[in-house]
């Protein structure tokens, strides 16, 4: 892309062209109908009765059962919760006599509606299939071909159309345990959904934009302030985690390539130990190391070097400084097997004409190495950056973000990231609607920043560079 | 002249090297000592020592107390253990066979809409994880799949969108040249044949890698576990039993079993790592590289 000008209009003829493809597939629809014969015709209301009637019975079967089915589902299930979906339901939970008489749960009128306007949109999008078939079935009929038989079109599920066969079942799971979850979380950041609107026992309703009003807030009640504090530490965060390790990492790595030096596979070996066992068990014993009772206080009382204990998890900068210093024993181990790979790809060449030349170890590092590190790990240094400011482990393993601020509002901590705050407002404060709403911020900050920095990538803008 | 300038170089690097192997020397302590740290506390008996946090490394007197504990039936470290392995092993397979489906049709297939769904999917991975949470656990619960069903549960969050993580399988095959699937289609071989009896073999480096990174995660899943499993001790995974015990109030006397647990998940975790090393190098490398 050589601009964004470009990029702009090329969006926009996206747009038109998706207008037209969207209007002449209308079109087509019409006439379809306008031009079939009787079997075509019917097939618009009995869903695969056309191929049925010529043999092609794999095809009209499942066509015509699906049919069956969505009516099914929408008159036994689905239509119940897509007419609460405005309101999210009406009669509260009460209790009459000591007894519970359960009204509407908002709960399910949202997932279930959600789930309802999806099958919809499915169903749309196979009656569209539907038309399609019947309409190259009778052209094909029209020309005097022969149709393609039942066999020939299970046959090509395992060859020409063998993509569906294997994204059915990856393509379904992402839907169920991802899409939909992801759009109901979305629904819920525009809905009072929280520790007092419990389902089934209460009601939740849509409040529109009420909560990132209250996000954007700087009062004593708003989460302004909070929000503010967290992202600047999560971004922080990951800069320091993402670039720290990288550096370090290749130092080491060059270390051990060093020419001259021995046991090359026994100090790489020892490093690699830290990936290869459970952070659990690592990151725990550490972070009971640096505890008030733990052994690096134990020891520096001992010596005498320190009156009292450093407060390692309990000072708000002294824990966040632990988190990054401790991060990096968990990463450079990674960077060292990247670097250690990607050094021997180097040219040995360029090194020996820049000795030649008289460059010393440090010229040759910042003039060969480093620029082409750089130029091959960029897209790396961008997925690392978001992983880093995802990552949960590290943080929730060490301080669970505390130390707890009573300043900071939803239950914060000082070294809480976006993600750990909002793994902690779902868990313990079943504060759900600001949950989603963070959710839906670290998606913008993720989002936001990945598209800047890949278009700015110089391996993305000039993909010849070094090659 | 010439040979003392070269003996002056030859000391220099002999310095240099020296410099070298003393950071070397520290980076490996500080890189191990953790772990020495965790065996030996994992050796201090919790009845004539002390169970919980101590001032010294090296117990006054070693001790197997700590893993008798563990097999004595007074917890259910084993049951624990069990459903650890049996969730890392049903999850690999699994896992393995939806990237590998998935990475196929991506790398070889073209059809309508690859562009989109790679593009649809690059975004909802930008979606934290853990906001599906609430959603999940309901879903899992109509089907009777939490708290006491939770190692099946957690098997099928664990797989469902497993498919999502192809990249570094695709980003292989990509580099196997399509000539050969272009011969063999001309042979009459189909797709599927192509797939599995042509693609995979060649892709073995890829699949070892892909089960064996599949295969680990679920030993370290807390977050996950913890919630579908919600107050269940039996269907525990080992990191959400050995997270408890570390942080529950009386961590004082629990902490030398929780090394000793940890060591007991650790050691064949490490070791079929380290059998494996060579084809994670070759994963992960090449993931960095192709972005």
């Amino acid at each position: 892309m050589a601009g964004t000008a470009d990029g702009t209009a090329k969006k926009k003829s996206a747009f038109a062209g998706a207008l037209s493809a969207f209007s002449a597939d209308i079109k087509e629809i019409g006439t379809t109908f306008a031009e079939g014969d009787w079997k075509t015709r019917v097939s618009y209301l009995i869903m695969g009765f056309g191929p049925i009637l010529r043999g092609l019975y794999a095809k009209g079967w499942a066509l015509f059962l699906s049919e069956i089915l969505f009516i099914w589902y929408m008159i036994s299930f689905g239509g119940q919760y897509i007419s609460k979906f405005a309101t999210l339901g009406t009669i509260e939970t009460q209790k009459i006599r000591r007894k519970t008489v359960y009204g509407d749960n908002s709960f399910l009128i949202l997932l279930f509606g959600i789930l309802t306007i999806v099958v919809i949109a499915a169903f749309i999008y196979l009656w569209r299939l539907n038309v399609r078939e019947n309409k190259k079935e009778q052209d094909r009929l029209r020309a005097g071909k022969a149709l393609e038989t039942n066999q020939k079109f299970l046959f090509s599920l395992l060859d020409e159309n063998f993509d569906k066969t294997l994204l059915a079942i990856p393509v379904l799971g992402i839907f169920i345990f991802t899409v939909l979850p992801i759009i109901f979380m979305i629904c819920v950041a525009f809905t009072n959904y929280d520790d007092k609107h419990q389902a089934p026992t209460h009601l939740f309703t849509w409040v529109g934009l009420e909560n990132f009003r209250n996000l954007f807030s700087f009062g004593t009640s708003g989460f302004g302030k909070t929000f503010l504090m967290v992202l600047i530490w999560t971004l922080a965060w990951a800069f320091f985690a993402t670039f720290i390790d990288y550096f370090l990492g290749l130092a080491v790595a060059m270390l051990i390539n060093k020419k001259g030096i021995r046991f090359k596979k026994l100090w790489r070996t020892i490093l690699v130990l830290t990936i290869a066992v459970p952070q659990f068990v690592s990151l725990l014993y550490i972070m009971r190391m640096f505890a008030a009772d733990g052994l690096v206080n134990s020891y520096l009382l001992k010596w005498g070097l320190i009156r009292t204990a450093i407060p390692f998890w309990t000072d708000p900068a002294l824990a966040k400084i632990m988190i990054i210093l401790i991060n990096i024993w968990v990463g450079i181990p990674y960077l060292m097997l990247i670097a250690t790979g990607l050094l021997m790809n180097i040219p040995e060449d360029l090194y020996e004409s820049a000795s030649i030349d008289g460059a010393n170890g440090w010229q040759m590092f910042w003039s060969i190495t480093l620029p082409y590190m750089l130029f091959v790990t960029g897209p790396f240094l961008l997925t690392q950056f978001t992983a880093n400011l995802n990552n949960f482990n590290v943080i929730y393993l060490l301080t669970q973000g505390k130390p707890l601020s009573t300043n900071l509002a939803g239950n914060a901590g000082h070294t809480d990231l976006l993600v750990t705050w909002l793994y902690k407002m779902t868990v313990n404060d079943t504060n759900y609607k600001m949950a989603a709403v963070i959710g839906i911020m670290v998606f913008v900050v993720t989002a936001v920043i990945s598209l800047v920095v890949y278009n700015m990538l110089p391996s993305v803008r000039d993909e010849e560079g070094f090659q | 002249m010439n040979e003392k300038k070269y003996s002056s170089m030859s000391v220099r690097r002999a310095i240099g090297n020296a410099v070298t192997y003393a950071v070397l020397i520290l980076v490996s302590i500080i890189w191990l000592f953790p772990f020495f740290g965790l065996l030996m506390t994992s050796f201090r008996s919790y009845e004539s020592e002390y169970g919980g946090m101590i001032g010294y490394v090296i117990p006054k007197r070693f001790s197997l107390d700590n893993y008798r504990f563990l097999f004595s039936g007074e917890n259910n470290y084993l049951r624990w253990y069990g459903n650890t392995v049996l969730i890392a092993l049903v999850v690999s397979v699994l896992q393995t066979l939806m990237v590998l489906c998935v990475a196929y049709a991506l790398s070889r297939m073209r059809f309508r809409g690859r562009k989109l769904l790679m593009r649809f999917w690059l975004i909802l991975g930008m979606f934290p994880g853990f906001l599906t949470m609430i959603c999940m656990y309901f879903l899992l619960k109509q089907f009777g799949l939490t708290q006491a069903g939770a190692v099946p549960g957690l098997i099928l969050v664990y797989v469902a969108s497993s498919g999502m993580g192809y990249y570094v399988c695709k980003g292989y095959f990509d580099t196997i040249p399509k000539a050969l699937d272009e011969a063999a289609r001309i042979d009459g071989a189909t797709r599927a044949r192509i797939f599995v009896q042509m693609i995979i073999p060649l892709s073995k480096p890829i699949v070892i890698y892909t089960a064996l990174t599949a295969f680990m995660a679920p030993w370290c899943d807390y977050i996950f576990a913890s919630y579908v499993a919600f107050g269940n001790d039996k269907s525990y995974n080992v990191a959400v039993a050995m997270t408890r015990w570390v942080w529950t109030n009386d961590y004082q006397g629990y902490f030398t079993r929780f090394c000793a647990g940890g060591i007991l998940v650790a050691i064949p975790v490490t070791i079929l790592f380290m059998c494996l090393q060579r084809y994670y190098v070759e994963g992960v490398t090449g993931g960095a590289v192709k972005g």
